[in-house]
């Protein structure tokens, strides 16, 4: 059942903007997939696309073996003969239907009888847990369960494909984390192929099974969260994932395994990179130590965020500013000594002028 | 990559793309309703202005008699020379421009006062009673703008050129002075107290939606109250200010009723009175060098309000969601100038009214003593001892037809104002930030700059010869009813955008992602979520509709005679208590067309108003 997504140089220009820009993507079936980046980098616009809301200027786009939009062949099937649902950001459920109506909004139109309706509307409410509501308003109902409802009308008339966005970004921290766990087991269920619009990369890392990291309208990498987190494609990827954010310290490559930071160098392993790059490592792989270690450098704990599960130090050589993660609540003190050890193992290298991956570990 | 593709299609396929492309554009409501609305726009508003410039630079058959050897239809500047440079033009155009000039600028600046202050203390003091100002304000709206007019002519005529007595000179014996009876004092006053509804609401909502922290943050810094008001709440109401003067002034210059009231009868014109007494002698492409005039004039002002308020326009989103914490205290003096302002209210409102209607009652004219009071007015059969054997108005046929007409042209026209209003919403608000769209948002715009009588004026030649698929207009009710509508363009196609503004592309989306086609997404989403706009359009142009007098007045036969036009035909004819009666039959049908509407639907009057 799941269906296949191919999106073949995709240009979408807003007035002299380029949103899309000769964009490239095949989402295989059953694919979780996650379009990351900060406003403005086209993801809601490319999904506005496949979803039909917008005409590109240039491309096609395929759903399953169905030509859908073509800008050569001057073909583009409307939103509704595309077979997909769609969950907004703010719900987009109609104020002036009760759940039932506006979970059957779209079953009439495909003519089903009135007890097909009572079926579907009572397995996509099931789905969502809201078995009950469906004779009440959106008005009478939280957030949380408005958003459910939206994502059970997108149930109830089964489309091929679920394009959501940003879905959870209207609801609380916390109801969005419960929404992340059922969103992720809803398509573990269905296992339709899905595309999911987010600029929290803590949803795209949890949820996805693949992810496409977007900046200006190109995908900059597309690869699996775990491969984005620890192997970013390039430096924006990596400064865009990961809270607290990666360091990024500018260095010389030295022979024998060392980059010089300047003030110290740290040991690599391997021999790929040369001349100018950008050192990146996350804060968690950073050893710290209230007392002097061999081969560490020597900062002072410029400032301490315990929160709870772990704990977040800042510390400062100078001018140079490194961010450290710790497990638990940090016993150091603002303004004490620090010893820093960088573990070899866990460094990235980008080359310097373009940015892109030169070396990374294994 | 992606020319690549369209470079292997041979020639045919491309072109069958083109076709493909362009039907699907077209295809989408918006587009096809935006050029349909275009083409709506360009034969209502364009067609006819460029009518009315081409009739001013060219020969007519009437001017033949002062132009020797000329031929009808040949180009010339002889109207323009004519009324702007020659001795006749000091008259017609020069003396009538400064009046109406001084007229706007007075009639503005006393609407300002009264409505400035009112609006201050109601928003920003511990004033009682401030449901009954906000009620009492608008109250004025609803009459004709020159009720006022008719009225001060009861209280104060003084026989220098005829018609009834007034009440004052009654009383006392002698004769109030002419400058109190006519001309520029009395034709002030009545549009000032007509108009201040519209700086009450302007300025009551800017002085809301400020942030009462903007001035607690003054406060703490250690500033006076009076500082406080001076630096700090008034330049944030000034485009407010601004824009309700420029509004009123662009209103009042081309009103028609007060001057045709209080200025006509001792010969002092303004450029709306000269347009119609030009027209009415034939002179159409004199007239239509006037309304030229007054259209740049309203341009020009308009221009300046949008150059000042746009600038400055920043400031108004600053406030919000401002709930005002902090009241100027009145103390002992509240119940005072309350009780004030409420009766100064109540005379305005009711004042005018019960001059009129006593007027009516008056079986011998200027006697007002009550036992001259009779109903023969209004339900009198015809005695020719008693206004020329004209029957009383309930038993009048010509006011049956007058008050049908007047119900019919408000129904038909606030029904197809409401309609485009949404058409023209959905359109200008689905393609925002497209070229179609600002060329429609554009064209709607432009009724707005037209003065009423120089828009009444600009269909006259219109439609007088079969255009199309339209027959010739010229003298029926349909021409009444597309020049109403016409002119409301603006107004429908501005609440048209916010009422759609409100909706959400999204919920539109989603039902397009259901499967929905564009009319079942109309239907069953845009219509139902806007309907609460659509009545409260449709009340608003029902009621500006029933007491319009400058739009029409230069278009209405007597078979379309209308209730407005004909208190205008009844007063210069004389029949000042017929004239009377007519404009309270007109209230009473707005008051209950008011209060049918809003009893049906839940929208109401002041909702429209502030939309």
């Amino acid at each position: 059942m799941a269906t296949t997504i191919t999106i073949k140089n995709l240009t979408k220009k807003f007035g002299n903007v380029v949103a899309v820009n000769n964009l490239s993507l095949t989402i295989e079936p059953g694919t979780f997939l996650t379009l990351l980046g900060p406003s403005g980098c086209g993801k809601t616009t490319l999904l506005r696309c496949i979803a039909g809301l917008e005409d590109p200027n240039e491309g096609e786009i395929y759903i399953g073996d169905r030509l859908v939009f073509s800008h050569a062949k001057g073909i583009s099937l409307p939103a509704g003969q595309r077979e997909l649902g769609m969950a907004f950001q703010n719900y987009a459920l109609w104020p002036h239907m009760t759940v039932y109506k506006n979970l059957t909004f779209a079953l009439e139109i495909q003519k089903l009888s009135k007890a097909q309706m009572d079926e579907r509307v009572k397995e996509a409410l099931a789905e969502v847990q809201m078995d009950g509501y469906q004779d009440r308003y959106p008005r009478e109902m939280s957030g949380g369960q408005q958003q459910r409802i939206a994502l059970a009308r997108m149930l109830a008339y089964r489309p091929k494909v679920f394009l959501m966005d940003e879905p959870l970004s209207n609801l609380d921290a916390r109801l969005r984390m419960d929404m992340r766990g059922e969103l992720k087991r809803l398509h573990h269920v269905s296992g339709a192929t899905t595309v999911y619009v987010t600029h929290d990369q803590l949803e795209a890392l949890t949820m996805s099974s693949t992810i496409a990291v977007m900046k200006l309208g190109v995908v900059q990498q597309l690869d699996t969260p775990d491969r984005v987190y620890h192997f970013p494609a390039n430096l924006f990827v990596a400064d865009f994932i990961g809270n607290p954010k990666v360091n990024l310290l500018e260095g010389v490559v030295k022979g024998n395994n060392q980059v010089s930071l300047g003030k110290f160098d740290i040991p690599m392993n391997t021999n790929a990179a040369t001349g100018d790059v950008v050192v990146a490592v996350r804060p968690e792989d950073i050893d710290i130590s209230t007392q002097p270690k061999d081969g560490a450098v020597q900062f002072i704990a410029y400032s301490v965020l315990p929160a709870g599960a772990d704990s977040t130090i800042i510390a400062r050589l100078d001018e140079l500013e490194m961010t450290i993660k710790v497990n638990g609540i940090s016993k150091i003190k603002m303004d004490e000594k620090i010893w820093l050890t960088f573990d070899p193992d866990a460094l990235n290298l980008y080359d310097k002028k373009s940015g892109d991956l030169i070396a990374s570990h294994v | 990559m992606a020319t690549a593709i369209v470079e292997q299609l041979p020639l045919s396929q491309r072109i069958l793309a083109n076709i493909r492309r362009f039907f699907h554009w077209l295809s989408s409501p918006q587009v096809i309703l935006a050029l349909i609305m275009l083409a709506v726009m360009f034969y209502m508003v364009i067609v006819p202005l460029y009518r009315m410039v081409m009739t001013t630079i060219t020969y007519s058959e009437n001017d033949l008699r002062y132009a020797k050897g000329a031929v009808a239809g040949d180009f010339t500047l002889f109207h323009w020379v004519r009324m702007l440079t020659t001795k006749i033009g000091m008259m017609m155009t020069i003396q009538p421009l400064m009046h109406s000039l001084t007229i706007s600028l007075g009639a503005t600046g006393l609407a300002f006062l009264i409505g400035g202050s009112l609006a201050w203390l109601v928003v920003r003091t511990d004033l009682p009673g401030r449901n009954a100002i906000n009620v009492l304000a608008v109250i004025p709206y609803i009459m004709p703008s020159w009720t006022i007019a008719m009225a001060w002519k009861v209280m104060f005529n003084n026989g220098t050129t005829g018609g009834l007595p007034g009440m004052l000179m009654f009383w006392t014996g002698t004769p109030p002075p002419d400058w109190l009876a006519y001309g520029p004092f009395p034709i002030i006053i009545s549009s000032g107290l007509h108009y201040y509804t519209f700086f009450f609401l302007f300025v009551s909502a800017a002085l809301m939606s400020i942030d009462s922290s903007l001035e607690e943050a003054g406060e703490l810094a250690g500033a006076s109250r009076m500082r406080i008001l001076g630096k700090i709440t008034f330049p944030l109401v000034v485009p407010a200010l601004l824009s309700g003067f420029i509004m009123t002034f662009a209103k009042v210059m081309g009103t028609y009723g007060g001057p045709n009231v209080l200025g006509v009868p001792v010969r002092y014109y303004t450029v709306s009175t000269m347009i119609r007494s030009n027209i009415t002698v034939g002179a159409v492409g004199d007239a239509f060098v006037l309304a030229i005039t007054l259209i740049l004039f309203s341009m020009i002002t308009i221009n300046i309000n949008q150059k000042i308020v746009g600038t400055r326009k920043s400031y108004e989103t600053i406030g919000g969601r401002g709930f005002m914490s902090q009241k100027t205290k009145l103390r002992g003096m509240r119940y005072i100038i309350s009780a004030a302002v409420i009766t100064f209210q109540v005379l305005i409102a009711s004042g005018p009214l019960i001059l009129l209607t006593w007027s009516t009652l008056m079986l011998r004219s200027g006697n007002y003593s009550l036992s001259n009071l009779t109903l023969a007015h209004w339900i009198g059969v015809s005695d020719i001892r008693i206004n020329s054997g004209e029957p009383g108005i309930l038993r009048n046929p010509a006011i049956y037809r007058a008050a049908w007409n007047s119900i019919r042209l408000s129904v038909m026209t606030a029904f197809f104002t409401a309609f485009l209003g949404v058409i023209l919403g959905y359109s200008i608000v689905k393609l925002r930030g497209t070229r179609l769209g600002s060329y429609t948002e554009q064209l709607a715009f432009i009724p707005y700059v037209i003065p009423g009588i120089a828009f009444g004026a600009v269909y006259i030649t219109m439609f007088s010869k079969p255009v199309g698929p339209i027959p010739p207009l010229y003298g029926t009710f349909a021409l009444l009813v597309v020049v109403s509508v016409a002119k409301h363009i603006p107004y429908s196609s501005r609440s048209g955008v916010s009422a759609m503004l409100q909706v959400g592309r999204e919920l539109e989306e989603a039902a397009a992602v259901a499967g929905a086609n564009s009319w079942r997404r109309f239907r069953m989403i845009i219509f139902p979520l806007t309907r609460a706009g659509f009545i409260s359009g449709f009340l608003l142009t029902f009621i500006t509709t029933m007491r319009e007098l400058s739009l029409i007045i230069l278009l209405v036969t007597p078979s379309t005679q209308v209730l407005s036009s004909l208190t205008m035909r009844y007063s210069e004819n004389g029949n000042e208590q017929q004239a009377n009666a007519v404009i309270i039959l007109l209230i009473a049908l707005v008051l209950a067309g008011n209060f049918i509407i809003g009893r049906f639907s839940g929208g109401s009057l002041k909702k429209g108003l502030g939309g």
